[in-house]
């Protein structure tokens, strides 16, 4: 395995949480007015820089670890500081490097800055440690650590009810975790009982041998909290009222990485320790990613403010990245990874949108808004060209995710493809009737003075999101090249512990075409992974 | 001091032969008991001249003493290994060395904290401190003790200063209540104990630990009722002294009747002398029995979680809050008891350790929060308390969150041992309904921070929240600055260590003395110092269960 000797990614853990605490620690009287907002954006673009360094670095082809650190932590728990990125996490680390500096600058408070920014760069710590944890308890302690600086900023900063949704929010998710706690102590204990070893690394837990009800206990205990933090219905009562009540960046920060964590843990830990139990609960799964895709479809049909109704479609956008996950196969996980790195981009520029409306307008009701267009056309330029990326439309990034989630999943689980394509369709009418309603018709004049087009700062920031939703769905393949390998690996893992004793009967629409020979080592030869540049759409859609 | 006292024991005793007395493995408790019996003569004798100034004095240098020998201990036990001395009577391992230090910090830093409550209270004199160092010696006595007729002892003298204690502040009625109280339920638990002591010894011929353990390994009682009925009236005795549910009724009454530092002292202390008893018994001589009792156990760390938990989301007064939150943290380290095993046993201590500094430094700053009269205790005198005095809401915030059991705080490893313990012998129901209790637990202490970081007047609004995760800072022991209210950081409205004439000025900012600043800081930096770098009081409590007797 690739070692670095620079640790690059703990100085991209600790980077934003050292900037935290000096953030938190200059004191508000000693400094000029917007200097916390500064140096808060300062530290997030630099690290940013440093998860382009980090791609940089990484290389191309090799589905395994890169640049991997390991410290003992607590030797007697057997605890280790244990970082490593493969392709599954670089684009997560890469948007969620991206999304921090604009939710800074974009999106921040008014109100106390110094808080806000610290507690904004907590949280990026702590996204960017669950990102690339291998520990599974450093993976747990970053999961559970962003939780405390999304509560404050929802009940600090948030609307109306933001002490409910905080407390919601937090009450729901800490639940989840205590599953988790319980099952990543299990696992590790069964692998010690196995081996004499207390680990807690992924790398080597993931050849625990377990039996069918332990695995299946696990893979439940695991995925309770991983579908509370995604969220997956029917886990997802929390968000609505969460990002509906939390400020403009809680709301970005929640919905495109945060809930991001939810689906990763899923790929990450579930498919890697519990393959077995994956394949066996896999149609439940499935069916209640259907079911999110549907129903977040239909309810945010029925929405009439905004962020609602952003709030289910995101449910539905979750659904689709947890179908092509449980697919299981090359096609579905890798329209899953990237559509978790789309969905981020689509719903943070959705998000911030909508939070610059509502300081113009001072209203999400899709009833109090109307012809935002023809002060603001940029402003509804870019609205249309993320609502088309989350509606599908080819040459933006939502299509290429949505295309290979529906391949994969239609080659595995037919049914389920199917059904999900109409929460496609009906995406499609509720974004565009929101869209009618917000910014055709006329304005009145006095509308019309409140509104005004995007200022500097504001193109600045949402510049980057839409050439990123852009180029992600006309040039996919570099971030595609690089996923492959190791969803390719983490495939044929599945594949060779579940191959013998799986009863066939209990897939009756999986094709065995996406099987790929047992015994193939990590580096997967291209042959294996050729086909999926075939369903790209490449340039020309 | 030493050779009056072995002199007084061979005059009394000529005729019994004494066994041999190794005094370096009792030399802490002999320093907590000399200095309380030092400080009482001295005071005394010159009741007139001395301050408040000289019992802290004293009670600090004879922790720092005992903290001191009970470290020399280590290094002898780490050298020389587990022994037995005191014809059997005394361990001298591990164990007793980690109960030792942990006992002598918890006396230091109530020493620091208790001198500007009986300054402000204006309930000068000695005999707080002689107390304390009195009941210390008697937690100490029982993390040492090695024979249940021993642990009744330390039991005893433990609690009967802690009795007295309890009703310290002579001027609050509620003050006397609780010590009642207290006195009623934990004399009739002793007698419990006792009793229990008495079955168990009918049933195995002894009532020294190890003889017990040999015995029941040896023997397998056809009949064993006797032997359930002593276990029984034994764990019921403990279940009182650790306030495990449905044997916790005292302890919310007490906590917010006694006085606050007392409180805090009482948390830490008697349960740390409880807990090393309840392990030492359970752990090692009941072991081979452990599936007759493991049910029990199971049964007491279920409801003490979850009634803990539930109980203290509905309280309004902080001090019941900290209680039921004891008994949730009780329910906590009987996971490590119900695992009986080294894992189990090493988690439990750490828990124990860590907690300490938790519940000593929060109930410090309930202290000051209390205000002259020592009834400030309703959560809502929190509020604004961040925009007042940012250092000092910051502290409890960093305190609150590691008993939430946050991560990079002690208080997650602490709750990350116990339950992982509890997994290892397949207790996933046990481990689940802990983790859930934590986040139930994790609402109440949120809360109170949250009102910490609201502002006054306006109803559940947690504005401005600072960041508490990676920025504890420590109160600066001098913190020279006459703060304003939008001066984040130097607002402890100290000048000097002279203290406004009702401890709170106008602004509501209430005063913190220097010594209970220092105790408040020691108890932070410990909370975030070693929730980041775990490594040195995790391998202490291990080998502290490596050198078991």
């Amino acid at each position: 395995m690739a070692t670095s000797h620079f640790p690059f990614l703990t100085v991209l853990v600790l980077v934003p949480a050292v900037g935290a605490a000096v953030v938190a620690l200059i004191p508000t009287s000693l400094v000029a007015k917007h200097f916390h907002e500064a140096i808060g954006a300062l530290v997030a673009v630099f690290t940013l820089i440093l998860a382009v360094v980090i791609a940089g670095q990484f290389k191309t082809g090799f589905g395994g670890y890169q640049l991997l650190s390991d410290h003992v932590w607590a030797k007697d728990l057997g605890i280790h500081w244990s970082l490593g990125i493969d392709g599954i996490s670089l684009f997560l680390v890469l948007m969620t490097a991206l999304l921090f500096p604009l939710a800074i600058i974009g999106a921040h408070s008014h109100r106390d800055p110094r808080a806000f920014v610290a507690w904004v760069l907590v949280m990026e710590s702590a996204c960017m440690g669950s990102f690339v944890s291998l520990d599974l308890v450093f993976f747990f302690l970053f999961f559970e650590l962003t939780l405390v600086p999304s509560y404050f900023l929802i009940a600090g900063w948030g609307y109306a009810n933001r002490g409910y949704a905080a407390i919601k929010f937090f009450i729901y998710t800490f639940a989840g975790s205590a599953f988790l706690l319980v099952g990543i102590l299990a696992v590790a204990f069964l692998h010690r009982s196995q081996t004499g070893v207390l680990t807690f690394e992924l790398p080597a837990l993931m050849h625990t041998h377990l039996s069918g009800t332990e695995g299946v206990l696990l893979f439940l205990a695991f995925t309770a909290a991983f579908a509370v933090k995604a969220p997956l219905f029917p886990f997802h009562t929390w968000s609505p009222d969460a990002y509906a009540e939390a400020p403009t960046a809680g709301a970005v920060l929640l919905a495109a990485v945060m809930a991001k964590l939810g689906t990763y843990g899923i790929i990450r830990f579930d498919l890697n320790l519990f393959p077995q139990a994956t394949r066996t609960l896999a149609p439940l799964l499935l069916t209640l990613a259907v079911i999110g895709i549907i129903y977040g479809a239909l309810v945010a049909c029925a929405q009439r403010d905004m962020k609602r109704l952003l709030a289910y479609s995101s449910l539905a956008g979750i659904g689709f990245i947890v179908l092509g996950t449980f697919a299981l196969n090359s096609q579905g996980l890798t329209g899953g990874v990237l559509q978790m790195v789309n969905h981020g981009l689509i719903i943070a520029t959705l998000f911030i949108l909508v939070g610059w409306i509502y300081e113009r307008r001072k209203t999400w009701q899709v009833s109090g808004l109307k012809g935002l267009q023809k002060p603001a056309p940029l402003m509804a330029g870019c609205f249309t060209v993320a609502m088309m990326a989350s509606i599908g439309v080819p040459g933006l990034n939502g299509f290429v995710g949505e295309f290979l989630v529906l391949i994969g999943t239609f080659l595995s689980h037919r049914w389920w493809a199917v059904v999900g394509i109409v929460g496609i369709i009906v995406a499609a009418i509720y974004l565009l009737w929101a869209y009618q309603q917000v910014f055709q018709g006329e304005p009145t004049p006095e509308d019309t003075a409140k509104t005004r087009d995007l200022s500097i700062t504001e193109k600045l920031v949402i510049a980057p999101l839409i050439v990123a939703i852009v180029f992600l769905g006309v040039f996919p393949k570099p971030v595609l090249d690089r996923i492959t390998p190791s969803v390719n690996q983490l495939v044929i893992h599945v594949d060779q512990v579940t191959h013998t004793p799986v009863p066939s009967s209990l897939y009756p629409t999986a094709t065995p075409s996406h099987r790929v020979p047992v015994g193939l080592d990590a580096a997967v030869p291209s042959h294996h992974v050729g086909h999926l540049a075939a369903p790209t759409p490449g340039g020309n859609p | 001091m030493t050779s009056a006292l072995t002199g007084l024991l061979a005059s009394a005793a000529p005729t019994i032969h004494t066994p041999h007395v190794d005094y370096l493995s009792i030399l802490p408790m002999i320093i907590m008991f000399g200095g309380a019996v030092l400080l009482m003569i001295v005071s005394s004798l010159f009741r007139k001249i001395l301050g408040v100034g000289v019992g802290t004095l004293v009670a600090s240098v004879t922790a720092v003493a005992a903290l001191v020998a009970a470290l020399f201990q280590w290094d002898h036990v780490l050298t020389h290994g587990p022994s037995v001395t005191i014809a059997g009577a005394i361990a001298y391992d591990g164990f007793d060395v980690f109960i030792q230090i942990v006992v002598s910090i918890a006396v230091l830093l109530t020493a620091l904290i208790g001198d500007g409550y009986l300054r402000r209270e204006d309930v000068e004199g000695p005999e707080f401190h002689v107390l304390a160092l009195l009941s210390a010696s008697g937690a100490m006595m029982m993390g040492a003790a090695n024979d249940l007729i021993v642990i009744f002892l330390g039991l005893e003298i433990m609690s009967i200063a802690l009795y007295v204690l309890a009703a310290f502040n002579h001027k609050r009625a509620e003050s006397g209540e609780a010590a009642l109280k207290y006195f009623v339920l934990g004399a009739f638990s002793s007698a419990i104990f006792v009793y229990g002591i008495a079955l168990t010894y009918g049933a195995t011929g002894s009532s020294n630990l190890p003889q017990i353990a040999d015995y029941l390994s040896k023997n397998v009682i056809a009949n064993n009722g006797v032997l359930l009925g002593g276990l029984a009236l034994l764990l019921i005795g403990f279940g009182f002294k650790i306030a495990a549910v449905p044997f916790h009724m005292w302890s919310p009454d007490v906590y917010q009747g006694s006085p606050s530092p007392i409180a805090g002292f009482m948390a830490a202390v008697a349960k740390a002398g409880a807990f090393a008893a309840l392990l030492r018994v359970f752990v090692s001589s009941f072991g081979t029995v452990r599936t007759d009792w493991q049910p029990v156990v199971w049964g007491l760390a279920v409801l003490s979680l979850i009634l803990g938990a539930v109980v203290a989301l509905m309280q309004k007064d902080i001090k019941r809050m900290m209680a039921y939150s004891s008994i949730n943290h009780v329910g906590f380290i009987l996971l490590g008891v119900y695992a009986a095993t080294t894992r189990g046993v090493s988690a439990a201590l750490y828990y124990l350790f860590t907690y300490m500094f938790l519940t000593i430094g929060s109930f410090a700053v309930i202290t000051v929060m209390a205000r002259s009269g020592d009834s400030g205790h309703q959560i809502s005198d929190y509020r604004g308390l961040a925009r007042r005095q940012p250092v000092l809401a910051l502290c409890f915030a960093v305190l609150l969150l590691g008993q939430a059991g946050v991560p990079f705080t002690t208080g997650f490893l602490a709750k990350f041992g116990v339950v992982g313990a509890a997994v290892v012998v397949h207790s996933y129901a046990l481990a689940t309904v802990a983790m859930v209790s934590a986040a139930i637990a994790a609402f109440f202490y949120l809360r109170v921070a949250v009102t910490m970081y609201s502002p006054v007047g306006e109803v559940a609004d947690p504005v401005d929240a600072t960041d508490v995760g990676s920025a504890p800072t420590p109160p600066a022991p001098n913190g020279a600055s006459a703060g304003t209210v939008t001066d984040g950081v130097a607002s402890l409205q100290v000048l000097t260590d002279a203290p406004p004439s009702d401890w709170v000025t106008e602004r509501g900012v209430v005063f913190v003395p220097t010594l209970t600043r220092v105790a408040i800081g020691i108890t932070v930096a410990f909370t975030v110092v070693f929730g980041i770098i775990p490594e040195p009081i995790l391998d202490f409590a291990h080998q502290a269960t490596l050198l078991f007797t």
